[in-house]
Formats: structure tokens, C-alpha cells, sequence
């Protein structure tokens, strides 16, 4: 561990993690801020984890066609509302569980997008730009730090867009009388189903969108295990975040702290129980949801019409 | 799901817990009550041939869209049907390729059959497969002069365990905790394969695999041999026999008639005093340490030595089996042989018609979607219907 980081020692660990943090964290707070939607409407889609490789492959895809990333974020996204839509759908029919049927999706979007990918491994797409907040330092790793992708930014602008939308506009209010209860929506007049399916559609384009990061800036490749469980963790994080856009933000960075944990000691050559940091994100989520859940009492926050808060 | 029938259902509950008489009278009024909707994959009567043709009409229906699909993507559906049969069951060397994979695909569909019996759904199959592969290899290792039936034996237990303890560790969470359980046993596949590669690049390593990481040889005497004149190995077996095990349990046993008062409806469960805790543990122990027995065999049959290879896929294909079977054990038998055909019959679609080998994931995933989908019908065709169907 000697030499390593340039004369910053070991302080480049935080640095990294911190770094890593903002990097690893987008598709985290994407996914979750997709599902704060559709799970304030009432359902949960387990299906994300699909989601979100159908839009790294979509996303890379297009980039790599038209030349243009951001229409390979836009492509992803609107995969990502056409992964919504069907579960939303296919939900919306009598008896059908849709913990379930985001099970069957999660296992049919990332068996469609090795299908469809396969042309894709190989060929190098252009990336979405970062911008450079680090300009003054004249320490490559802080600068590299500091390297913050604009579709970070624009996820962090969506957290207080979501927060005033969902307390103060008419949408918000009407998909939160049918999160908590439906009866009580449809004796004021509102359409249940085509809100959860709207909703459901919301969570999948921001998804999608989180998915296009992965291929498109950070690891910044296609391949088809480019998200092991990151949608999944994201729809944990969700429930630890009680359903509140802010919470998401702050659990979203802690989650890409714990993903940046890894690489970051990596990288100053500590590599004993390299799989098992990789796998600190899905470990902190399992502890997190063992503290925070209980059986006695309903989670605060919970839309009452979740399935697995009932 | 039945609160409204459960709600006019039950009387207080009997004055001492252990009154077993007015709890098995409660139990079967429970369990008896015309529900608004027949238990899950247990169809009683006429409603048998329905639990048959649905999921059929749902196959059919799925094999027709991944025609379709395959048309988009330029090859002919004709011919892709014409491989599949070809290479499922075409020829004796098919069948055998379809048995071998159907055998880990009958013990893996138990870990989320099981406990969907107690009303969880748990999709650890993969991890509990890989802890099992891996603890059995441990054990094997360790034995490694040993006599054969004693290594076997040691292996089994080890395997069992292992994938017993991960998934019962997800239904305690459940039910102490109050943890969702699908995403806490999801979570759990990935810590699995994460322990699995820490321990193969590292301690558990054998230092002659160098491009590829892998624990030391069980030894080729401690292997599991084939069934005389067959290429398949004894797992199927073994696999057949759990499942109507299985079955038997939980269809005539009072253990398995616990479990499905639990499953079906909680709050009279807990009305009539069952010890929901411990069936939810028995039933997350059982289904994981069938997953955990299929990883063991995996590795005794197959795969010799522990590495990244145990990350098969046998676990998810699994949680398909599970549903396709509507969680029944039995059930689970002519769905592992169905879907181990068409994992089958990859190899031969990617020879012929140049499908990458994901062409049968996708056709795994529109059978998943369809047969849930395919919820929505039951009760509701005009010559399935029944007096209490329209309560």
C-alpha cells in the first residue's frame, strides 16, 4: 500500500468512495425514484432489475447507432415505458400478483436484452458527457473525483421536482388517494387502474433512464451482466427510504458509497475480499431492511395499498 | 385474499391453545369454506382439467408470440419449433440432454413451491443452489480419502444444510422481522455468489487452476455415477422422489395442512393457535434444502469442482418451474422435464438457425408472463364455471 495515489496516502480512499459515490449512486436513484412513483400509486415492480438492463442495452444501442447519447438515454427511457406498461397491464387484469409478475419480468428483460445486445458487445458507443467540477485541483484524483456526469445532476433535479409534485399538484394528490386507497379514489371519481398503469410507466422510463447510465458513463460498456441486482436494491432502498424522493437522494449515495467501497480499495492495492465488497451494496440493503422493518406495526410512510406492506 | 370469508369464519379463539379438537374443527371450517376464489394449485373436482388446459392455453399461447418474435428477427418459426422438438426429444441423445437438465430444475422449483405453501415467495433458488454446491464441495475435500458412501453422505448433509439454513434465514427475517421476503432471498443470490468466488480465488482455492479459479477435485471416485445404460446421472431420480416426497407432505400430512391454513389465509392461522413461526421455517428449510441437495448433485454429477460454473441458472428457471406448476410438487415433475426440453433444444437453435443462446431465456420469460397472466382466467370460462366461482 506504499506509493500508491500520489501523494494524497490513504485520504484517496474517501476521496474515491465519495467520488464513486456520486458515479455509482445514479441508476441507484433513478431506479428508486421510478419506484417511489409507481409505489405511491399502489403497486410494486419487481420487474425494474429488467427495466433497467433492457435501457443499458437500448441506450447503448442507440448511442452507438445515431451517434448521440442523450438520444440513447430518450431510447432507453421509452423502453422503459413500454417495460412499464406491461406490467402495469398485465397487473391490472383480476388476481394477478404483481410481485410475481415483476418477477417474470426482471427474468424476460434481462433475457431479452442478452438476446437483443448481442450485436452490441462489441462495438464502442459514445458516451454522455461529464463535467469537470475539479478543474482547480491539480491532483488527477481529485479531479476525477469531482467528475460529475450532468445526468447525476439531472437526477438530483428531479428530487425536489418529485418532493413538490407529489405534496402540492393535483397529479400527485390523485396518485396518492389511489396509493392509499383505491375505494376511497374511485368514490371521488378517479380511475384507478390507468393511474397505477401511468405510474407504473413513470417508474419504468426512470428506470430505463437509470439503465443508460450503466452502459453509457459508469462502467460505460454493454455487457449482460452489467447490472447484477442493482434494480433490486434500488426497490429495497425505496422502502428504506419510506417512500419520501428526499430519503431516496441520501440512501441512493449511500448505496453508491458501499458500491465504491470495492474499487476504491482496489485501487490502492488492497485486494483481499474484492467479491465480498463488491457485494457490500446487497448486504447493507439486507441489514438495513432488517433494522428498519418490523412486524408489529405498518412502515411509516407506506401507501396502504401495497402488497407487501399488507 | 379471503379476508371476507375468513372475517365471518372465526369464532374466538378456543380457551386453551392446546385444544386440539376445536383447533382442527376450525382448521377444516378454514379450510372447508367455499372460498371466492379454489386454493392455488391444489384444484379440487371439476376444476382439475381447468388447472391442466389454462397453463396449456398459456404454453401455446407463449410458444406462438416467440414465433412471432423469432419472424421479427428473420427466422422462420416453422423451423424453430421443428429444432426444438428435434432437440428435446428427437433422438435418445436429446432425451437424455433433456432429462439431465430437468433433473436440478425438479429440486430447484421445491425452493419456491415449498414456501409458497405458507404463502411466501421466495426466489433464493440460486443461492441456496450455490451454497449447496459449495458447502458439499467443502465436504467433499474434506473426505477426501474417505470411503465413497460416507463422502456421499457427508456431501448430501452439507449441501442440504447449507441451502436449508440460507433459505430459512430469509423466512425468519419474514416472519420476525417482517422482511419481504422476495427481496431479501433475491438479495441473498448475490451474497451466495459473492462467497462462492471469495472462497474459490482465495482460501478454498486450488493453486494448479490457473485461468480459471476452482476449489480442489471431490475425486472422480466419489462422484455420482449414471443411471446403468443412460448418460443421466442418479440426480433425476432423486429429484422425482423428493418432489412426490414433497407432495405427500404437504397434501397428507397434518404438518403440510398446517402450512396451508398459514398460506391461505394468516389471520385464521393464527386464530386457531398454529405455530406460523416455525411452519414458515420448516417449509423455507425444506424448499432451500432441496435447492441446496440440487447444487450438491450438481457438483457431484456434473461439475467435480467448486467455481463460477456453479452459477448455472438451474435457480431461476426454477422460481418458472415453480409457477408453471402453480407450486404444486407434483406438479413440478412433467414442468422440470418441459422446461429442461426447451434448455435442451439451445444448443440446436444456435447450430441451425444462428439464435444466440438467449433465444430461450426469452422464450422462458413470455412463458413466465403469459402463465401469470393467465390468473385472470380461471373461474371465468363459461364451461369451468362453478356455483361458488360466481360468489
Amino acid at each position: 500500500m506504499t506509493g500508491v495515489g500520489g501523494g494524497l496516502g490513504l485520504w484517496i480512499v474517501p476521496l474515491a468512495v465519495l467520488g464513486g459515490a456520486v458515479r455509482v449512486s445514479t441508476p441507484f436513484l433513478f431506479v428508486s425514484l421510478g419506484e417511489c412513483i409507481t409505489e405511491r400509486g399502489g403497486r410494486i415492480n419487481l420487474g425494474l432489475e429488467g427495466t433497467l438492463v433492457m435501457g443499458a442495452m437500448s441506450g447503448y444501442a442507440v448511442s452507438y447507432l445515431s451517434g448521440s447519447p442523450w438520444l440513447g438515454v430518450l431510447a432507453a427511457g421509452i423502453v422503459g415505458i413500454f417495460m412499464g406498461l406491461l406490467h402495469g397491464a398485465i397487473c391490472s387484469l383480476q388476481r394477478v400478483n404483481d410481485i410475481a409478475v415483476g418477477i417474470a419480468l426482471m427474468l424476460f428483460g434481462v433475457g431479452l436484452a442478452d438476446y437483443l445486445g448481442k450485436p452490441f458487445i462489441q462495438p464502442a458507443a459514445p458516451q454522455l458527457p461529464a463535467i469537470n467540477f475539479g478543474w482547480w485541483a491539480s491532483s488527477p484524483d481529485v479531479q476525477h473525483a469531482l467528475k460529475i456526469n450532468e445526468l447525476f445532476l439531472v437526477g438530483v433535479a428531479l428530487v425536489p421536482l418529485l418532493v413538490w409534485a407529489f405534496r402540492a399538484t393535483r397529479w400527485g394528490l390523485i396518485l396518492r388517494i389511489v396509493g392509499e386507497s383505491a375505494d376511497a379514489a374511485r368514490a371521488l371519481g378517479y380511475p384507478v387502474i390507468p393511474v397505477r398503469i401511468i405510474a407504473t410507466c413513470c417508474g419504468g422510463f426512470l428506470a430505463g433512464v437509470g439503465g443508460s447510465f450503466l452502459s453509457l458513463y459508469y462502467p460505460g460498456a454493454w455487457s449482460e451482466r452489467i447490472s447484477s441486482g442493482q434494480g433490486i436494491t434500488a426497490v429495497a432502498l425505496v422502502i428504506f427510504a419510506r417512500w419520501n424522493p428526499q430519503l431516496c437522494f441520501y440512501a441512493a449515495l449511500l448505496f453508491g458509497g458501499a458500491g465504491a467501497l470495492g474499487p476504491s480499495l482496489q485501487a490502492v492495492g488492497v485486494h483481499g475480499g474484492y467479491y465480498l465488497l463488491n457485494a457490500a451494496p446487497y448486504i447493507l440493503t439486507l441489514l438495513i431492511m432488517i433494522v428498519t422493518c418490523s412486524p408489529k406495526r405498518a412502515l411509516v410512510g407506506a401507501p396502504a395499498e401495497l402488497s407487501i406492506t399488507k | 385474499m379471503v379476508d371476507e370469508t375468513a372475517s365471518t369464519l372465526i369464532r374466538p379463539p378456543p380457551a386453551g391453545h392446546g385444544d386440539a379438537a376445536a383447533i382442527a374443527s376450525n382448521a377444516a371450517a378454514v379450510v372447508a369454506a367455499p372460498g371466492p376464489r379454489p386454493r392455488r394449485g391444489f384444484a379440487a373436482g371439476g376444476t382439475a382439467i381447468e388447472a391442466v388446459l389454462v397453463p396449456a392455453g398459456a404454453l401455446i399461447l407463449s410458444l406462438l408470440l416467440f414465433g412471432v418474435f423469432v419472424a421479427c428477427a428473420g427466422v422462420n418459426p416453422l423451423a424453430v419449433y421443428r429444432y426444438m422438438v428435434e432437440g428435446s426429444v428427437g433422438s435418445w441423445f436429446s432425451v437424455q440432454n433433456t432429462l439431465t437438465r430437468a433433473a436440478p430444475l425438479l429440486l430447484t422449483g421445491l425452493c419456491t413451491a415449498l414456501p409458497a405453501q405458507a404463502g411466501l415467495m421466495i426466489i433464493g433458488n440460486e443461492g441456496a443452489f450455490v451454497m449447496g454446491g459449495l458447502a458439499a464441495a467443502m465436504a467433499g475435500v474434506a473426505l477426501h480419502g474417505a470411503p465413497a458412501p460416507l463422502a456421499l453422505a457427508a456431501m448430501t448433509l452439507a449441501g442440504t444444510a447449507a441451502g436449508a439454513v440460507w433459505i430459512a434465514f430469509a423466512g425468519g427475517l419474514r416472519h420476525w422481522r417482517g422482511v419481504n421476503e422476495t427481496i431479501s432471498s433475491l438479495l441473498l443470490n448475490y451474497i451466495a455468489i459473492a462467497i462462492l468466488n471469495q472462497l474459490v480465488e482465495g482460501p478454498f482455492r486450488d493453486p494448479r487452476s490457473l485461468n480459471k479459479p476452482s476449489s480442489p477435485s471431490i475425486g472422480y471416485d466419489h462422484m455420482i455415477d449414471s443411471i446403468p445404460g443412460t448418460e443421466i446421472h442418479w440426480g433425476l431420480v432423486v429429484g422425482i422422489v423428493v418432489c412426490i416426497a414433497a407432495y405427500v407432505l404437504i397434501r397428507h400430512t397434518t404438518i403440510g395442512f398446517a402450512t396451508r391454513i398459514a398460506g391461505g389465509n394468516l389471520r385464521a392461522a393464527r386464530m386457531v393457535g398454529l405455530p406460523i413461526g416455525w411452519l414458515v421455517m420448516l417449509t423455507c428449510a425444506l424448499g432451500g434444502a432441496a435447492a441446496g441437495l440440487a447444487g450438491m448433485i450438481e457438483l457431484a454429477a456434473v461439475q467435480e469442482r467448486a467455481s463460477a460454473d456453479l452459477v448455472t441458472g438451474y435457480g431461476y428457471t426454477g422460481i418458472l418451474v415453480a409457477f408453471l406448476a402453480r407450486q404444486n410438487p407434483l406438479a413440478i415433475i412433467p414442468v422440470a422435464m418441459l422446461l429442461g426440453g426447451i434448455g435442451a433444444s439451445g444448443g440446436l437453435l444456435q447450430r441451425h438457425l444462428g439464435l444466440p443462446d438467449a433465444a430461450t431465456v426469452v422464450l422462458q420469460g413470455i412463458i413466465f408472463v403469459m402463465i401469470l397472466a393467465s390468473d385472470a382466467v380461471y373461474g371465468r370460462l363459461p364451461w369451468f364455471k362453478r356455483a361458488d366461482a360466481a360468489a
